[in-house]
């Protein structure tokens, strides 16, 4: 490229508008053109990988599971059956509640799955701890709102609760609300 | 006969400088075993391409009876490890052979590690054989899941979560590996995808690179 241009200016004419040089205009050409088709293929290809990550969360369906009345200070267990999607496939997965009333009447529902690895927790499972959840595999406790006092990493998880005709309906699992 | 053939086409295309050119250089003296037995360290590298080799056919050959499906897949395996002729043997391969990998890799790195070997000019290699062996790891990880069986779902989850727990972009690697929102029939055609194409193409232009600079470079001097 050098050579070219010098042999440019040899000839008495001085290069001053740095013209390109012949081949760096075919290597930018090709360049873009290759770039460009391989760029078509490539965004399709990606944008098909993560799909999942720009889909909307499910919105979860509204599940009757118990009278309102039922619903006392000592939380009760409930369980439920919800339709699950799951790519092409479509069950009816079993899911399990505590709910109970706080101080000031309100009705709120904890999912039973234990934030240390999983396993089920029960309410006043372990005659030692009264008024507490207990988890059986490595006796994390919590409280009557879910707060984690011993091994878990985290609260009890809740569950969006609405009444409706004298029945207590669930649908999405969410973070603690409950608790700090 | 073979003579006759190798020549024929060596006339043709003059294939004998390629070939010598990859495989005719001298096994120096400090990494021979039959020199000094304790010079057997030498041989993991070659342990660990061995095995990898083997994965790569048992793996393609269980593929031709294995079904990447939520409801098909244990199914599947429980096929071809009962029913298939020498079954028990190929997915024993595989099944073996996937942990033996990672020992003799490890056997590998403690020698390059101790002979200094990593040291320039080949620190590039290093790096290169740091990412074979996270290409490794992941293809432990997407095959564990692959028999669709209590351990392998499990596993799995716990695996994902982990994943999960890195700062700020967890809950974006969790969603893009599970293929949704819950382990599931998307995350076992991913795990699949990724461990038959995805991972195996990345290990062997990994391994290329790796095989290029050892032959460049040749190997370390003794201590
Ligand atoms: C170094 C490379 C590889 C490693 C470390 C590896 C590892 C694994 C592991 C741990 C399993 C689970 C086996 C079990 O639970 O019994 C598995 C399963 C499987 N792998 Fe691989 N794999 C490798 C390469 C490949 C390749 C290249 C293919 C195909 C082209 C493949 C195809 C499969 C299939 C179809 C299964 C499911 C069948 C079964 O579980 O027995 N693998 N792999
Ligand atoms: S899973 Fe509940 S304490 Fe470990």
């Amino acid at each position: 490229m050098q050579d070219h241009n010098k042999e440019q200016q040899s000839h008495g004419k001085p290069n001053k508008r740095r013209e390109m040089t012949r081949r760096q205009f075919l290597s930018y050409t090709l360049g873009g053109t290759g770039g460009f088709m391989m760029s078509l293929p490539l965004i399709a290809n990606l944008r098909f990988a993560v799909d999942p990550l720009l889909q909307p969360k499910a919105e979860s369906d509204w599940v009757k599971v118990i009278d309102v009345e039922k619903i006392t200070d000592t939380p009760t267990a409930v369980n439920f059956e919800k339709n699950v999607v799951d790519g092409w496939y479509e069950s009816d997965k079993g899911f399990g509640a505590w709910i109970s009333k706080d101080a000031s009447g309100d009705v709120f529902a904890l999912s039973p799955i234990c934030k240390h690895l999983g396993c089920t927790v029960e309410w006043e499972k372990n005659v030692n701890y009264p008024n507490e959840y207990f988890c059986p595999c490595h006796a994390a406790r919590y409280t009557k709102d879910g707060k984690n006092l011993a091994v878990a990493p985290a609260p009890l998880d809740e569950y969006d609760v609405k009444i409706e005709n004298g029945s207590v309906y669930l649908s999405q699992i969410k973070p603690n609300t409950r608790v700090e | 006969m073979l003579k006759s053939v190798y020549n024929w086409i060596d006339e043709r295309l003059d294939i004998t400088p390629m070939w010598r050119d990859v495989a005719d250089h001298e096994v120096p003296e400090h990494v021979n075993p039959a020199h000094h037995f304790s010079a057997f360290v030498y041989c993991f590298g070659g342990l660990t391409f061995f095995i990898t080799v083997i994965q790569i056919l048992s793996g393609m050959f269980l593929t031709m009876y294995y079904v990447d499906d939520i409801v098909n897949a244990y199914k599947s395996v429980d096929y071809l490890q009962h029913q298939v002729a020498f079954g028990v043997i190929v997915r024993g391969m595989h099944h073996w052979g996937a942990s033996l990998v990672i020992v003799m890799m490890f056997l590998h790195t403690l020698r390059v590690f101790f002979t200094g070997s990593y040291k320039a000019p080949r620190e590039m290699n290093w790096v290169v054989g740091m990412s074979i062996f996270f290409v490794m790891l992941g293809l432990g990880f997407t095959g564990y899941l692959l028999p669709w069986d209590n351990k392998a779902y499990f596993a799995t989850q716990v695996g994902i979560q982990i994943a999960a727990s890195v700062p700020y972009l967890g809950q974006y690697i969790e969603t893009f590996l599970q293929g949704g929102e819950i382990v599931g029939a998307q995350t076992l055609t991913r795990f699949f995808a990724l461990h038959v194409f995805f991972l195996p193409g990345a290990l062997l232009a990994l391994l290329g690179g790796h095989f290029f600079m050892i032959r460049k470079q040749g190997i370390s001097g003794p201590l």
